[in-house]
């Protein structure tokens, strides 16, 4: 059942000065609306609460990928085929490409935005996994000013995020590393298309003579928010590559996750796939 | 008691000519182009951008128009089914699939071929990866994708050479 689409307004920006004027007029009544691949799926099947909606599609400040030495910053806008079309996001940033790879179809891949997949805050997106271990940033904007935060903590509970009302995600910058670092991604679906992901995980690790220098592990689709695993991170952080590790990583990522059923999976499935997921991951290290 | 906006004047190029029409900032590209522009080659499956029946190029990018709200087309290039043959000259893309046979119910057919287009125009020479990654947005309920698949292959063969049949 499709919902009244007289009642819903939908405007467009014409730029960000006014954009940023017209959230901090009426804060909470518009919502920024970007790619629609979300919103317009809500308002199909009637579940679009909000009736006010802010296009930031013709916002400049909100697109293009910048590479500097020490940094890659895309903007809000940077859709899923941008981001797999980048040399450089390919090169040293390739969980993020195999993430929007993996995000619906081409056709939704060319309209979704990473800003958008972002701020829709849901637990199941594919390209927060990937932006969590490489320690992305980001910075929101508003009348008021710009401010950078970590990602790591912007979600704070399930659909809720460090987003004032008057708030704008403008930029996502990922620290360029000196040295490689190995990278795992995968997405469990229903099926290897399009489909939404049952359990995600992102990770990367720094291998020193069979230890784990460093490491970092995040998840989606097992607890309210896309998790970054520190608890697991810490247990595997120095450590032999040896099966105990393995076992007590895994034992680790069984108490640190809070998977559920639904209507896309299991507690239970999610749970052992999640282990076995990073099993997967720490294997590929020792190779 | 919900407040009814207003509709908006919009300007698009459709199909290489100029439209100029008035909607609800939210209504669907899909509704636009079927019941104010009637054209209903573009089908509407799912509505909710999983099946690709609605399938269309928006500036040259394969979108699904049950996705894209009609403010955003201000301003913009669309392609519809309608758009793909030149004339009586079919597009090599529905030449094939009348050759091998790459549609029943129809249903699903017009978004095939768009997305078969949007392929090509991309990679003129795809691997058969490239063709069923093209090809993942589109549902076929008729499960005819072994035909469709053939007829992609055929579409990017030269003309002149004889049908390479099934890979």
């Amino acid at each position: 059942m499709r919902a009244y689409v007289p009642g819903y307004d939908l405007r467009v920006a014409p730029n960000l000065s006014e954009a940023l004027a017209l959230l901090a007029r009426e804060p909470g009544t518009w919502q920024p609306f970007a790619g629609g691949t979300d919103l317009m799926v809500l308002l199909e099947a009637e579940k679009l609460a909000h009736k006010r909606f802010l296009s930031v599609s013709k916002l400049a400040e909100l697109r293009g990928i910048v590479v500097t030495a020490d940094a890659v910053t895309m903007g809000a806008l940077t859709t899923y085929t941008q981001v797999q079309n980048h040399p450089i996001l390919q090169a040293e940033f390739p969980l993020v490409c195999s993430a929007a790879r993996e995000t619906g179809s081409i056709a939704t891949q060319n309209r979704g935005t990473l800003g958008g997949n972002i701020v829709n805050a849901s637990p199941a997106a594919d390209s927060p996994p990937a932006l969590l271990v490489y320690d992305a940033e980001i910075e929101l904007v508003s009348a008021r000013g710009a401010r950078w935060l970590p990602y790591h903590g912007f979600h704070t509970g399930y659909k809720k995020m460090l987003l004032a009302p008057d708030e704008l995600l403008r930029l996502i910058r990922l620290p360029r590393r000196a040295k490689p670092w190995r990278q795992y991604y995968r997405k469990v679906g229903t099926r290897k298309a399009q489909a939404i992901s049952k359990v995600c995980i992102a990770g990367a690790a720094q291998m020193e003579a069979g230890t784990i220098r460093d490491v970092r592990i995040a998840l989606g689709s097992i607890a309210p928010i896309v998790l970054r695993a520190v608890k697991t991170e810490d247990v595997l952080r120095g450590a032999k590559l040896a099966p105990e590790t393995m076992a007590a990583a895994k034992e680790t990522l069984s108490r640190e996750i809070s998977p559920i059923d639904d209507i896309r999976s299991t507690a239970r499935y999610r749970l052992r796939v999640a282990q076995n997921l990073l099993e997967e991951f720490l294997s590929q290290l020792g190779r | 008691m919900v407040e009814i906006v207003s509709k908006i004047g919009i300007e698009c190029t459709v199909n290489g000519k100029l439209s100029c029409f008035h909607a609800y900032p939210m209504a669907r590209l899909l509704d636009i182009l079927r019941e104010e522009l009637k054209l209903t080659g573009t089908k509407e499956g799912c509505g909710e951008g999983e099946c690709g029946a609605c399938a269309v190029l928006m500036n040259g990018a394969i979108v699904n128009s049950c996705l894209v709200p009609a403010i955003e087309t201000d301003g913009a290039d669309i392609r519809t089914i309608e758009g793909i043959a030149s004339g009586a000259q079919l597009h090599a893309v529905q030449e094939a699939f009348l050759e091998c046979g790459g549609a029943q119910c129809g249903m699903c057919t017009p978004g095939m071929v768009i997305a078969a287009v949007a392929l090509i125009e991309r990679h003129p020479h795809p691997a058969d990866a490239e063709i069923r990654e093209g090809l993942a947005g589109n549902l076929c309920r008729c499960t005819g994708y072994q035909k469709i698949f053939a007829a992609v292959v055929r579409a990017c063969e030269p003309a002149d050479r004889p049908h390479s049949g099934k890979r």
